[in-house]
């Protein structure tokens, strides 16, 4: 069910309407039998994985629990006669056991997502060295559906029993509300990654209706669709255009496709959300944010802590800060001090941490090569602009152009245009060719199809761009106002006319000139394969 | 306070539901001066229900006969509920819904459709669709003609279809939004041009000869629905020369027509009764006939109308012998108008 369908909108509104004449206590049981319905349209056979996720991270979770549960006993019973030594052996103990339990879950969960994802990635490089070798023995791939969602729900639920392990989160006791918690459906396509501490409290509450939290959850979700059917699957013919014609698409064609990618996906994947934060929302759940701005950040790092948040500070914090302290890692970084020195001895150590992020989140996104490369661009341009820090500072101090606007405006341009080259590997999903079409930016001189008209030719009629500048433009704009508050807040202030005449229009506009209906293809959101 | 709200509530939804309206309005094709073949079956509704014959089909009919020769030489009252390539089963729908209104004695429907099994184009859905009267025949027409494309709602809502319809709005959409401008003669869509038939060509092989299941289910439901209703089933195959027209097709409707004791008369092999001539009564190579064609075809069957079926001379009700004088005037405004414009035209 795509979040554009018809289907999908009157299952959301059967859905509104039931769940505020439900009693307060049960709303939480209609949107987990919501979530698993959605979940069986999509295809009864992904029932099966998530189903197994749930069950076998609520056990280990409740495991684990019960382990903190028992040591506070012990403890507490035994405060007086045991020492302090003893305590630690204890607890040393109980600790050991607790990961044991984590580990086995943490396998066995991550191994699905890596049976269904990763299976055929490995036979095709299998087979791609069997035939280097001279081999003529190919192996077959497998038939396996990638169940929708797995790296959102695996990752979510994965967050939660860390969680558990480190105490941060206490053991959900009732199976279902996990089940919920795993499934809920808004979040179930593309994020964004909850915590379950965040979300408990809003999908387990009573709820309420309130006009205002519902209004905002409706203008917010109208946004969200603004943007994925106005903008990204229009600009989406002309993006296919050129990508999927890489012969006859080439030089300053490449440029615009990248330019034009990076608009589709900012547009598809945060309207999205929008739309998903939106659906939550007029149902009284608050969920975190997953964007902030990010096309006017001014360096990379800074654009992936505003990009796909939920996903980075994941990444950080169950990966890239467990392997920052991880005994080996540790040891690698005394063993480093002692042959490198200071500088680099420290250094080395968080290199390959983020090496470690940057190939995870690479190969998250996808199980191809394109994406490994992407993900380790990421972490290349990100480590160069940390070294080449001292420098920039120098350059900064010596020309003072640090908060001049005209500079400020240089990095974010730069920003956008070095990450738009990096999604060249998402677009062309060929490491080779990607370098090749890259290159050809450079070689082949054809920047006069900017205003001969060829632009025409794409697929995209002058109309058609002429409501993509609109779009880009309100976009660059509501972003520029999000910068003192929401614009929703800043709108509701208005008179009622104003408030009346924006809202009806933004739905005018997209009933209009979104795309959708016949002739146009149902484009899924770019998010649902990762 | 509690008023004001309610008050302001009311106006909100009253504003949006008269602008979806009036949108929706201004979106839908019109067909008043291009494709004009849209907006023959809502033309219907428009009419004096009481005919004697009743022609359902696709572009075979409403392009191959004039209800206004019936009339004039035999004083037959018939309409033509044809549209461009009107499936079989809309062709049935289409039936329910004229009994809905009117009992004629006889149902004229062309077997050309017979070759199509399935759901073929959304555009051609849309003409014969659009213009029914909401009612239980349209609900299953439709269910029964979308392609994988449609969907429903589109029908219900024809804003969600037409929606990207705006960059291409003429004054036409402004000045019949609410009103329309009759472009049909009781069904009959006129053309006076020529174009002779030249190197038409022939039928290419096919693979099955045979006519599909459901095809065959809704002929059966056709001719029982007639039964029913004590009405006369006429099958035709009128006289175009392209789409071809296989001996096995030809084969398998002849023996339909006589298991079902039904009349069926096929105009491809009555080309010398009816005197046609493909090098002037044609305005496509073949495809349909022009008003010459027409009205030489239509004389014959009238005389087959009266001779064979029965059916009488009404030239002396007065109140329909009106009624066409004004039918007529606008079949000849229609026609001599068609004539100048292609005197200016050369």
């Amino acid at each position: 069910m795509l979040f554009t369908s018809y289907e999908f909108i009157g299952f959301i509104l059967i859905l509104f309407a039931a769940y505020y004449l439900t009693p307060g206590k049960k709303q939480w049981i209609l949107l987990l039998a919501a979530s698993y319905l959605f979940y069986f349209l999509a295809d009864p056979v992904y029932l099966i994985y998530i189903l197994t996720t749930t069950v076998t991270v609520y056990l280990a979770a409740r495991h684990i629990g019960r382990i903190a549960e028992e040591q506070s006993v012990y403890i507490k019973e035994n405060k007086t006669s045991l020492s302090k030594e003893e305590k630690k052996a204890y607890k040393a103990g109980m600790k050991s056991r607790q990961w044991k339990c984590l580990l086995v879950c943490l396998l066995f969960n991550i191994g699905i997502l890596a049976v269904v994802k990763y299976t055929n990635f490995v036979i095709s490089n299998v087979n791609s060295v069997m035939k280097w070798a001279g081999s003529n023995n190919q192996l077959d791939f497998w038939d396996i559906a990638l169940p929708m969602g797995i790296s959102f729900y695996t990752f979510q639920a994965v967050g939660y029993l860390i969680d558990v392990y480190r105490g941060v989160a206490q053991a959900e006791q009732n199976p279902f509300k996990l089940a919920l918690f795993i499934s809920f459906f808004p979040q179930l396509v593309q994020g964004p990654i909850s915590r379950f501490n965040d979300l408990k409290e809003g999908l387990f509450s009573e709820h309420r209706f309130q006009a205002d939290t519902v209004c905002r959850g409706l203008q917010r979700i109208l946004w969200g669709y603004f943007k994925k059917m106005v903008i990204a699957d229009r600009i989406l013919t002309a993006v296919n255009t050129i990508i999927r014609d890489a012969d006859s698409y080439r030089g300053a064609y490449v440029f615009v496709g990248m330019l034009f990618y990076a608009l589709e996906l900012y547009a598809d994947f945060t309207g999205g959300i929008d739309i998903t934060i939106g659906i939550a929302e007029t149902l009284g759940i608050k969920m975190a944010e997953n964007f902030n701005r990010p096309f006017f950040s001014k360096s990379i790092k800074e654009y992936w802590r505003r990009w796909h948040i939920t996903m980075g500070t994941w990444f950080t914090d169950y990966i890239f800060y467990p392997i920052s302290v991880c005994k080996p890692m540790l040891k690698f970084a005394r063993f480093t001090k002692a042959h490198f020195g200071d500088v680099i001895g420290k250094r080395l150590p968080v290199y390959l941490s983020s090496f470690v992020v940057w190939f995870a989140t690479g190969i998250w996104h996808g199980a191809s090569w394109n994406f490994i490369v992407w993900g380790l661009g990421n972490w290349v341009v990100i480590m160069i602009s940390q070294e080449l820090e001292p420098l920039y500072e120098r350059f900064h101090n010596r020309f003072h152009i640090k908060d001049k606007f005209a500079f400020r405006l240089f990095q974010v341009i730069r920003t956008v245009l070095l990450m738009s080259c990096l999604r060249m590997f998402d677009c062309y999903r060929d490491v080779p060719l990607t370098f090749k079409m890259f290159g050809t930016m450079f070689t082949e001189w054809n920047w006069q199809i900017l205003w001969d008209g060829s632009l025409l030719l794409l697929g995209l009629s002058g109309l058609d761009y002429v409501i993509l500048a609109a779009g880009t433009i309100l976009l660059i704009a509501v972003s520029l106002m999000q910068r003192r508050e929401s614009v929703r807040t800043q709108i509701a202030v208005k008179s009622y006319p104003v408030r009346f005449a924006i809202w009806f229009g933004l739905f005018l506009c997209i009933l209009l000139m979104g795309a959708y209906g016949v002739g146009y293809d149902a484009s899924q959101f770019i998010y649902n394969q990762f | 306070m509690k008023k004001v709200k309610i008050g302001r509530a009311v106006c909100t939804i009253a504003v949006v539901l008269i602008s979806l309206y009036l949108l929706q309005k201004l979106l839908m094709p019109k067909y008043v001066t291009d494709v004009i073949e849209g907006a023959l079956i809502a033309e219907y509704y428009e009419e004096e229900k009481d005919h004697d014959v009743i022609f359902i089909g696709d572009c075979e009919v409403y392009e191959n006969f004039s209800p206004n020769v019936l009339w004039d030489e035999y004083g037959i009252n018939s309409y033509i509920r044809g549209s461009a390539q009107q499936l079989i089963w809309q062709s049935y729908y289409l039936l329910e819904d004229t009994l809905r209104y009117e009992k004629p004695e006889v149902v004229v429907f062309n077997v050309l459709a017979m070759k199509y099994n399935e759901p073929q184009k959304e555009a051609y859905n849309r003409m014969t669709l659009e213009g029914m009267k909401w009612s239980m025949s349209k609900v299953k027409s439709i269910q029964a003609s979308m392609t994988k494309e449609e969907h429903f709602l589109d029908y219900v809502f024809p804003i969600l279809r037409y929606h990207s319809r705006w960059s291409e709005l003429t004054a036409d959409d402004l000045k019949y939004m609410f009103r329309t401008k009759k472009v049909s003669h009781n069904g009959y869509y006129m053309r006076v041009d020529v174009k002779p038939a030249e190197n038409v060509p022939g039928g290419k092989v096919l693979a099955d000869y045979q006519f599909g299941d459901n095809a065959y289910d809704y002929l059966d439901k056709i001719t029982q629905l007639c039964k029913e209703n004590d009405i006369q089933l006429i099958l035709i195959k009128a006289p175009s020369l392209y789409p071809y027209w296989y001996d096995e097709w030809e084969q398998q409707m002849e023996d339909y027509a006589e298991e079902n004791n039904l009349m069926y008369i096929n105009f491809l092999k009555l080309i010398e009764e009816t005197g046609l001539d493909f090098s002037t009564d044609t305005y496509d190579g073949g495809l349909h006939l022009n008003l010459s064609g027409a009205e030489k075809i239509t004389r014959y069957f009238g005389q087959v109308l009266k001779e064979e079926v029965g059916l009488s001379d009404r030239r002396d009700e007065q109140e329909l012998v009106l009624r066409w004088q004004e039918k007529q005037k606008f079949y000849e405004q229609d026609r001599d108008e068609q004539l100048e414009a292609l005197q200016n035209n050369q």
